[in-house]
């Protein structure tokens, strides 16, 4: 018979100097990859100066100045902290601002108990039980009653009004988008039926579209005392919108469920219940966490159309702040501060995506 | 066809607890099994085996009704399988299913894959179930991987966890749809000795197979289907040694001289 011997694993062999190494493979790997790379240097060098000329270096960060002595070469930053509580809570009562303060104090509170109860068996308790009785303080909160003074939705804006509708976009549409694509997948004819009229029609139709309607033309088929709130409408128009991508969004994550999985769940005597609930919906949604997640941003987006009905969220707000003969001429200010608090909050979003991403992955590690 | 009277068969069980009457089934145009009359006595192991599209895997998908049907009648421990959807999961908790592509849960652990269906059908605590769990895992001699995902195993591993799985709400039949079909070679045999185990402890087996080993060692009955019939059905020698359709005796060369 003949011998052999298995032979050592060996360590691979070490580089000499890394960054060159690095350099070389990903930025001068061929005469393509290097033009493009000295052509993106060429853009920055165009690009960078001026922005850091304008944001930093040349702007005033005298936080005390007026527009006057604030001058007109670069950003004049005085300009975000004179209008700053307008930005976050559009025009709710100053001496009420502490309810809006405390309704996202428990939000950090509760994610804060949340990651503490990583481990714990009470963790699902906890989170379900957040979900149904938290909207209920926020509204509280914001809106008043229980003894607290009530404050019109009219004065709702900025920060807190974007983070409100994205937020009960996000929440209401979540459970309706699951219903809606498990209609669509339905055995039940009239069941699927609806599910399918109702997702092809609101998804050809834009989002505006439903924000008019909801606004403009929903009150015409009431009579004038039976009018309802005008954000409340906004908020139901664009719930039904999101439930429809949602719904989308999440049919895709079950068509990826192999029918084998189905079948293993019916062989083991659960009910659809349990089969849905257990086995299905675990998975689907574990695939569909980047696409939902998109969803989501693109909703969060899509709150700055409100300012097309009349209700000031962030974005709105730097219209509303630049038309103070005070701060004439001030709008990139504004519009820059607004981007960059939308992309922080955005790419927040993103990064916990591919969190829950690793954190559900049961894949070989 | 052969008929068998009960002392060929051997001393097993008294009662039929599968009994399948003029079962026919079509795929649209398709007639993929045709008026199939099959008794299954209690803790029988009966083998079935056949060229592919013959129909072996849809009989035994039908008796827990992964399949309908559209004629005939299947009673599974005295109950008809109808429709009613009662029915339908009583007769499921009875009878576990082991499958080609193990079709393990793959968002869940080991352990939970094993508790899944003796907690939510069975109503048993998660303690009872987990302990018969470890139990079975142990059995199967992969106990040490309770924690683990489905993903994280090789083939011949899931196929021991999934045997593992219809074990856990202690079922009186189990149906094997080609169980080793789609393993690596090196771990056909695992699989196999799980099953041979099986076959040792009385419990009623209906399993589609290739591994003409294993019938020939545990089986009572062999079954040939051929286009959707019952084209022959004996005891393990008889089967091979004297197969009495030209048939069967075809298919047996081609099997048997890989």
């Amino acid at each position: 018979m003949a011998t052999y011997s298995l032979k050592e694993t060996k360590q691979p062999p070490k580089s000499q100097t890394k960054a060159v190494l690095w350099l070389k493979d990903n930025l001068f790997s061929s005469v393509t990859n290097a033009s493009l790379t000295f052509i993106a240097l060429y853009i920055i060098y165009l690009l960078l100066p001026p922005i850091l000329n304008w944001t930093i270096f040349d702007a005033n960060f005298d936080l005390t100045a007026d527009n006057d002595s604030c001058g007109r070469e670069g950003a004049c930053w005085s300009f975000i902290n004179a209008n700053f509580k307008m930005f976050i809570y559009g025009f709710y009562p100053q001496e009420e601002l502490w309810r809006v303060n405390t309704m996202f104090g428990i939000i950090a509170a509760l994610v804060a108990l949340g990651s503490l109860l990583k481990s714990s068996q009470y963790r699902a308790h906890f989170i379900i039980g957040s979900f149904l009785i938290y909207p209920v303080v926020a509204f509280v909160l914001l809106y008043g009653g229980l003894g607290l003074e009530i404050v019109e939705t009219d004065k709702w804006g900025g920060l807190t009004l974007t983070v409100v509708v994205a937020a009960v976009g996000i929440i209401a549409s979540f459970p309706l988008g699951i219903l809606f694509a498990l209609g669509r997948q339905s055995e039940m004819r009239v069941v699927k039926f609806i599910s399918v009229v109702y997702i092809e029609f609101v998804r050809g139709v834009p989002l505006i579209t439903i924000l008019f309607m909801a606004s403009v033309v929903l009150p015409l088929f009431f009579s004038a005392g039976m009018d309802f709130d005008k954000l409340l409408r906004a908020l139901i128009g664009i719930t039904l919108f999101q439930t429809a991508y949602i719904a989308e969004v999440i049919r895709g994550g079950l068509q990826a469920i192999p029918k084998g999985q189905y079948e293993a769940a019916d062989a083991a005597g659960l009910s659809f219940m349990q089969k849905t609930m257990l086995v299905i919906l675990p998975q689907a949604l574990k695939i569909s966490i980047p696409n939902i997640v998109g969803s989501f941003i693109a909703l969060f987006k899509d709150t700055t159309l409100l300012l097309i009905i009349g209700l000031f969220d962030m974005l709105a707000i730097v219209g509303a702040a630049t038309s103070n003969s005070n701060w004439l001429g001030r709008d990139t200010e504004g519009y820059v501060f607004v981007a960059m608090v939308i992309w922080v909050i955005l790419y927040s979003m993103s990064r916990y995506s591919k969190r829950l991403e690793v954190r559900f992955s049961t894949e070989h590690k | 066809m052969s008929e068998l009277t009960n002392k060929e068969i051997g001393e097993k069980g008294c009662c039929d607890i599968i009994e399948i009457k003029g079962l026919n089934k079509w795929y649209g145009d398709f007639h993929a099994l045709k008026d199939i009359d099959l008794n299954v006595k209690e803790g029988e192991i009966i083998v079935v085996c056949g060229p592919s599209g013959s129909g072996k895997s849809t009989l035994i998908r039908c008796v827990n009704f992964l399949e309908k049907f559209q004629e005939g009648s299947i009673l599974v421990d005295g109950t008809e399988l109808t429709d009613d959807v009662k029915k339908i999961r009583q007769v499921r908790s009875e009878v576990s299913m082991v499958f080609q592509h193990f079709n393990l849960f793959p968002h869940l652990s080991i352990i939970d894959n094993l508790t899944l269906a003796p907690i939510w059908v069975h109503h048993e605590t998660k303690q009872e179930a987990r302990e018969k769990a470890l139990k079975l895992l142990d059995r199967v001699g992969i106990k040490d991987q309770a924690e683990k995902y489905p993903n994280q195993l090789s083939g011949g591993q899931q196929q021991r966890v999934a045997i593992a799985r219809s074990l856990c709400t202690s079922p009186k039949i189990m149906l094997f749809d080609e169980p080793t079909s789609a393993l690596d070679p090196e771990m056909i045999s695992e699989v196999l000795d799980v099953m041979i185990e099986l076959a040792k402890e009385g419990i009623t087996m209906l399993c589609v197979t290739h591994e003409m080993g294993f019938a020939k060692k545990v089986a009572d009955r062999v079954i040939f289907m051929d286009e959707g019939q019952v084209i022959e059905q004996n005891t393990p020698e008889k089967f091979f040694e004297n197969p009495e359709s030209e048939r069967l005796q075809l298919f047996l060369d081609q099997i048997l001289t890989q």
